[in-house]
């Protein structure tokens, strides 16, 4: 047996016409492989295509951050009377931040922010932003990109100056086509002066912590104009809440300690808040999670696609089987004339691929197209991966070797001279 | 080495024995004869004499289970199947009753198998093939597929295929019984040339009139010979 190509170059070619010659036989034979490979990619990119989206957006949260939040409990306390004014007080405290800083282990910073919607003006033009009084340190956290001016500093903290960073989208929305910086809106009833601009990214399903709708101002400034109780009218009542914190993003110093950090902080925070008023999320987490669900939906597609190859196989062993008996006096004469076994193995086992790997090609074309019919009709994303295909075309040559080797052997094993005499 | 090297064949109490059930059928029993290099011999025998027994013998699809059988100076009986394969490969050309051609290939291809097996280059393999085609008459059908053939035609194909590797001994088995007696006579006229070529023909046979045309006979009967006459 040699690897020269003129030598197998006859036996594919007998292939090929031995395919062509029984069409729909083949096409029957081939269709197994096709719907297998198929599957196998469309699978792949299905589950590809949801899982990378979900991996795209908890990695924009920051492997290396802990996102502590707060949240309003159920069936809170009452604080004003019943009559008028709820007064919800919740969620974490600035002495909350300056702990987690101070006491967790591995804490390089915090960035502790609050988040009230408000409606801001420019002239006569009103827009719903989420106003996120924080610190310069959120802009080194959540990286964005800066459009155009600066983000916060320290000296605007310090000044508790009234400047704000907006979003792309809140420019657009609220001054439309001025030059922006320099401008100055209303938030609430104090006037901001625009610094800055901020290209946001909203991510899919998961949380992030910065949306389009933000407008940022330094923590002091907001303390210092809206202080920490917000009012809104709810069905007639008026409804309070008394909030210091609504999130403090904290960024460890390596990914190695963000685990056992995020325990820590959930041990600390028990200590000091008896209603369950804060939950703690950790994309790291996240992101082994999702990793984890993908790799198990990757094995389950794998199974599922191994099965249909496996029956594709079956049905290419059977047609080979027939294609065996039908050619016994073939094989007959080429034993005869002084074929060897393993050239009777070879040629088999070469016929059997050509049906499988033609199927393949096929099955390759097939299972690229049906993702592309997936994302165009239902707008599910959809992701192939090279590997996929490489990974389905080489099962489908697999299956043709394994599924074809039994064949190969019993029409390599018949005795010459009874196949010669077969009619 | 036993035998000179004019000898091509040479058998040396040959048995085949089966075991069928608890019996022992003696298929050969005990056969010896020599031929010569470029001698015609004929092998007669009526069926059931051991005569099928002895053609896949000689032509080294079975292998004797007592004796000796030297086919161009090896000996047969020794050899695996690999061996066995190689050594028909080399110095057997088979022509057979039923012309057996592989019927998805062109005469061409057909005439080409055994030099693809040998491994003889392509450019070199179509050479040769067109040059045997044009010896056995049939040039003018290389790419023809054997169905669109006559049987005389095919026979003729058949005979290019066992002449591709330039084989020690041509073994034909009833060459012209699927033949008309006129076809018959063009078939034995091929084989008269190749012998007077300077090939070694052997053609087992019943009929007496294909007999005639050798020059030598062995007549078998009940697994021994009973006339062997040079």
């Amino acid at each position: 047996m040699t690897l020269d190509l003129t030598y197998y170059w006859p036996f594919i070619k007998l292939g090929a016409t031995d395919v062509w010659r029984h069409k729909t036989r083949s096409f029957l034979t081939m269709l197994g492989m096709v719907f297998g490979v198929g599957s196998v990619i469309a699978m792949l990119a299905v589950g590809e295509g949801a899982s990378h989206q979900a991996l795209e957006s908890i990695k924009r949260l920051g492997s290396q951050n802990i996102m502590v939040s707060s949240v309003k409990p159920a069936g809170s306390v009452s604080a004003g009377s019943a009559q008028s004014t709820q007064l919800d007080v919740y969620g974490l405290l600035d002495e909350d931040d300056v702990r987690i800083r101070e006491t967790v282990p591995g804490v390089a910073d915090t960035v502790p922010a609050r988040m009230v919607r408000r409606a801001a003006r420019y002239n006569d033009r009103a827009l719903d932003l989420r106003v996120v009084e924080t610190v310069p340190a959120w802009f080194e956290v959540v990286k964005r990109p800066v459009l155009a001016g600066r983000v916060l500093t320290r000296e605007d903290c310090e000044a508790r100056a009234n400047v704000c960073v907006l979003t792309e989208f809140g420019v657009r929305n609220l001054l439309a086509g001025k030059k922006v910086v320099g401008q100055h809106i209303r938030l609430g009833s104090a006037t901001f002066e625009v610094v800055g601009i901020v290209k946001n990214e909203t991510g899919g399903n998961v949380r992030a912590p910065d949306s389009d709708a933000d407008v940022y101002i330094s923590m002091d400034a907001g303390r210092r104009i809206f202080g920490i109780a917000s009012i809104r009218w709810v069905s007639g009542t008026r409804q309070g809440e008394k909030l210091e914190l609504s999130e403090i993003i904290v960024r460890m110093k390596s990914t190695d300690v963000v685990e056992p950090g995020a325990k820590a902080i959930e041990a600390m925070l028990r200590r000091f808040h008896k209603k369950p008023d804060f939950k703690i999320d950790v994309p790291l987490s996240l992101l082994r999670e999702a990793e984890k669900t993908k790799r198990t939906y990757n094995i389950v597609l794998g199974a599922i696609a191994g099965i249909s190859l496996l029956v594709g196989g079956i049905g290419i062993m059977n047609i080979m089987l027939a294609s065996v008996t039908e050619r016994t006096k073939e094989i007959g004469i080429r034993r005869a004339v002084g074929a060897r076994k393993s050239r009777i193995v070879v040629q088999f086992l070469i016929n059997t691929c050509v049906l499988s790997i033609s199927g393949g090609a096929v099955g390759v074309v097939v299972g690229v197209a049906i993702p592309f019919a997936i994302t165009f009709f239902s707008g599910m994303p959809t992701l192939i991966r090279l590997y996929s295909m490489v990974l389905a075309f080489g099962i489908s040559v697999g299956t043709g070797v394994v599924f074809g080797l039994y064949p190969a052997l019993r029409a390599a094993s018949l005795d010459p001279i009874e196949a010669l005499r077969h009619e | 080495m036993p035998g000179e090297e004019a000898e091509v064949v040479r058998l040396e109490d040959v048995k085949r024995h089966y075991t069928v059930g608890d019996e022992t059928v003696k298929a050969l029993d005990g056969v010896s004869f020599t031929i010569r290099r470029g001698s015609y011999w004929a092998i007669m025998g009526p069926s059931g004499s051991g005569k099928s027994t002895l053609l896949n013998i000689l032509g080294c699809l079975d292998r004797p289970t007592h004796g000796h059988y030297w086919l161009n100076g090896a000996d047969v009986a020794s050899m695996d199947d690999n061996q066995l394969s190689d050594h028909r490969l080399k110095n057997l050309g088979f022509v057979f009753q039923s012309f057996h051609l592989i019927p998805q290939l062109t005469v061409l291809e057909n005439i080409e198998m055994p030099m693809f097996y040998l491994g003889v280059p392509p450019a070199e393999r179509r050479r040769r093939a067109n040059e045997l085609a044009d010896r056995v008459g049939m040039a003018h059908r290389l790419q023809h597929l054997p169905a669109e053939l006559s049987g005389g035609q095919r026979q003729r194909v058949a005979v290019a295929r066992a002449l591709a590797n330039d084989p020690a001994v041509l073994l034909a088995d009833e060459p012209t019984g699927n033949l008309d007696s006129a076809t018959s006579v063009q078939i034995m006229g091929l084989f008269q040339e190749l012998y007077e070529q300077g090939k070694t023909v052997i053609v087992v046979t019943h009929e007496p009139d294909i007999d005639a045309y050798a020059h030598s006979h062995i007549v078998v009967k009940d697994g021994r010979i009973v006339r062997c006459d040079e």
